[in-house]
């Protein structure tokens, strides 16, 4: 208990920290002005979400593999947690892309491909509400999530592999691409900040998972007797 | 300065839904906590 409230404070700290460089540290984009500034937290929660994904992803292999309760926790944390971050992302990318692009949402392959990530793990969330046997249902999720982590390589490589509204890569983009010293320190802060405020929130949410199977086992116990 | 109030609204909008996110996951751990407790004050009246 005392671990996960130390990593609560650091984990409120760092994001209280990356906001404040990215509105008083980050210079002003020379082109977009200050709306720029909502990449420090939109980019920042795409990575993040990818990572709960990735978690997710590793769980249901690791589940699929060794049939271990634990990893079917982890696959369930790591999909609600990303689902919250890619929602964020979802939200803070119109508004961004309204003053610069003059439109809320364009259907191209980058923010088409997010949004049917959003939808797949909607759709992992809903198969587990479907099925009521605990090994069945850890089972299908797990063979539900390793299909839609397929998504999330392609929604990193949309804005490479196709041409997008969606502004081409700015870290790792190759030539011609890339940000000034100052954004990409407080961009890698902000990244590394919300990384250590997912981790807080897959903690909590994977120990949420442990004690509802503590108690669907004691309440089968007592129903038993 | 332009477009300062959108900026405002992302990082509000986005904090909001992670605030809601722990929400709910806080409520739910404190609900699952007194079902727990609820059992295991069952299990040794039943034994």
């Amino acid at each position: 208990m005392t671990k996960r409230i130390i990593l609560a404070a650091v984990a409120i700290l760092l994001v209280i920290a990356s906001a404040y460089a990215s509105f008083f540290i980050a210079p002003t984009e020379r082109t977009m002005g200050v709306i720029q500034r909502i990449f420090y937290f939109h980019v920042a929660s795409a990575w993040a979400g990818f990572t709960a994904f990735f978690l997710c992803f590793i769980g249901n292999l690791l589940y699929v593999w060794r049939r271990k309760q634990q990893y079917d926790w982890l696959g369930v944390s790591g999909a609600e947690v990303g689902l919250a971050f890619t929602t964020v992302v979802l939200i803070t990318g119109p508004i961004w892309a309204h003053p610069v692009w003059g439109i809320w949402w364009t259907w191209d392959a980058r923010l088409t491909s997010t949004f049917v990530l959003w939808l797949l793990y909607v759709s992992y969330l809903l198969l587990r509400t479907l099925v009521e046997e605990p090994d069945r249902r850890a089972l299908l999720s797990s063979l539900f999530g390793i299909f839609a982590f397929i998504d999330v390589p392609l929604v990193s490589g949309a804005i490479r592999w196709w041409r997008t509204q969606h502004p081409q890569p700015v870290i790792m983009g190759g030539q011609g691409s890339g940000l000034d010293p100052t954004m990409k320190a407080v961009f890698f802060f902000s990244a590394f900040a919300m990384h250590v405020f997912m981790a807080f929130l897959l903690v909590e949410r994977y120990a949420l998972e442990r004690m509802q199977t503590e108690a669907d086992f004691l309440a089968r116990e007592v129903e038993a007797q | 300065m332009k477009n300062l109030d959108s900026v405002f609204a992302a990082y509000l909008i986005g904090w909001g839904v992670f605030f809601l996110f722990y929400l709910t996951v806080a409520r739910r751990t404190s609900a699952v906590r007194a079902e727990l407790e609820r059992l295991k004050n069952q299990l040794p009246k039943a034994k």
